[in-house]
């Protein structure tokens, strides 16, 4: 038998390793949600990330290398998203019931979700690339990676930001929520996908078909209008 | 069901050829979903106009919504690649931590708080302006 090292850096090589990795990995995050009763602490995008990293520092492994098997569960987020359109489409009587508080809310949700994290992040002392990379940190990471890009500051930390903003949301947004004593889908839902984007649309989705659709359809509006309102609010005030 | 997932490729592919060829700031993906939308609305009008009782004009084809369904299933999978991305971060996360966790959770709890709290509160004065006598 071949020594362990070989045999690994044999599989290291491939896309399967990782492409296995992430799979098994994101399950077992799962398992353990289901496990704990749906702990939001417990959040398996949350468990798979902290699994992998740890799994990727200690073999070595660069993320070039792990995203070149990773790729292909990535990729699957672009057609995720135009199949978005289904439970949209489901729910469309609702939205079309709901186009003025939708519009409102929308557009102050979305001033809220950049102007706060502008003005915390430059309070506390955050550098300027840092302040620019956490800005769009509510709108899809390939929208917020564009947008960052234009402004000049890091897409791949802001990817970083949206999706810990997006595992936050999934987490705790339904909890705050609750306690705030909202509790139609339709509300829940939109608040959670201007703020939470893809992730925390994924979640509401297992939650209710209702709150998934308006979750979807918050993320699609937001992405369009933190990419035009950011970078004119950012030549504005910021520069 | 190849069908349907051709169809859901080809909106992606042709959101993303729109987004470049027009430059509108959006994701490509966001293009298709909006294109298979109408897509959808299209289908539900001439359903109805062609009188077809066959099948049911308002809802999904079947298999449209299991190719959907079954993508959308594990949604929360996707965003796992891209999250490992944290690795390549952790110098500058480790000097902006304290700013960039507390913009990220003071400015989430405000966002869900404002969005939500607005939405309830445009339906319920609309509902009744119109409705009436709706407490």
């Amino acid at each position: 038998m071949k020594d362990f090292q070989q045999i690994w850096v044999y599989l290291a090589a491939s896309p399967l390793l990782h492409l296995t990795m992430t799979l098994v990995a994101y399950q077992a995050g799962v398992f353990i949600y289901r496990k704990t009763r749906l702990n939001p602490l417990f959040n398996p995008v949350l468990i798979a990330i902290v699994a992998i990293v740890a799994v990727l520092t200690a073999t070595g492994t660069d993320y070039a290398a792990y995203f070149e098997g990773a790729q292909f569960v990535h990729f699957l987020l672009g057609p995720a998203t135009v199949a978005l359109a289904v439970p949209l489409y489901r729910q469309f009587d609702k939205v079309r019931k709901s186009a003025l508080a939708i519009l409102v809310s929308l557009l102050c949700g979305s001033a809220t979700a950049s102007l706060s994290a502008i003005i915390i992040a430059s309070w506390l002392g955050a550098g300027e690339l840092s302040v620019m990379s956490v800005a769009p940190k509510s709108t899809t990471a390939p929208i917020a990676m564009g947008i960052v890009e234009q402004l000049g500051g890091l897409p791949s930390l802001t990817a970083v930001l949206v999706i810990l903003t997006g595992i936050l949301g999934a987490m705790f947004g339904p909890l705050l929520l609750t306690a705030l004593g909202i509790h139609d889908w339709e509300a829940r839902g939109f608040a959670i996908g201007v703020s939470s984007h893809g992730i925390g649309t994924a979640r509401a989705l297992q939650v209710n078909e209702v709150a998934g659709a308006f979750s979807g359809l918050a993320m699609g509006l937001n992405a369009l209008a933190t990419a035009i309102l950011l970078p004119l609010v950012w030549g504005l005030f910021f520069q | 069901m190849l069908n349907y997932l051709t169809l859901i490729f080809a909106c992606q592919l042709a959101g993303e050829m729109a987004v470049t060829a027009t430059g509108v700031p959006l994701p490509g993906p966001v293009a298709g979903m909006v294109l298979l939308f109408f897509i959808l609305v299209v289908r539900q009008r001439l359903t109805v106009v062609s009188g077809n009782t066959e099948q049911d004009a308002d809802s999904v084809p079947e298999e449209l919504a299991r190719v959907a369904d079954g993508l959308l299933s594990h949604l929360s999978l996707l965003f796992v690649p891209a999250g490992v991305g944290i690795m390549a971060h952790f110098a500058l996360l480790k000097q902006d931590w304290l700013p960039l966790s507390a913009a990220i959770v003071g400015s989430s709890a405000l966002t869900i708080a404002v969005t939500a709290w607005l939405m309830v509160f445009i339906r319920r004065s609309v509902s009744g302006r119109s409705g009436g006598g709706q407490q």
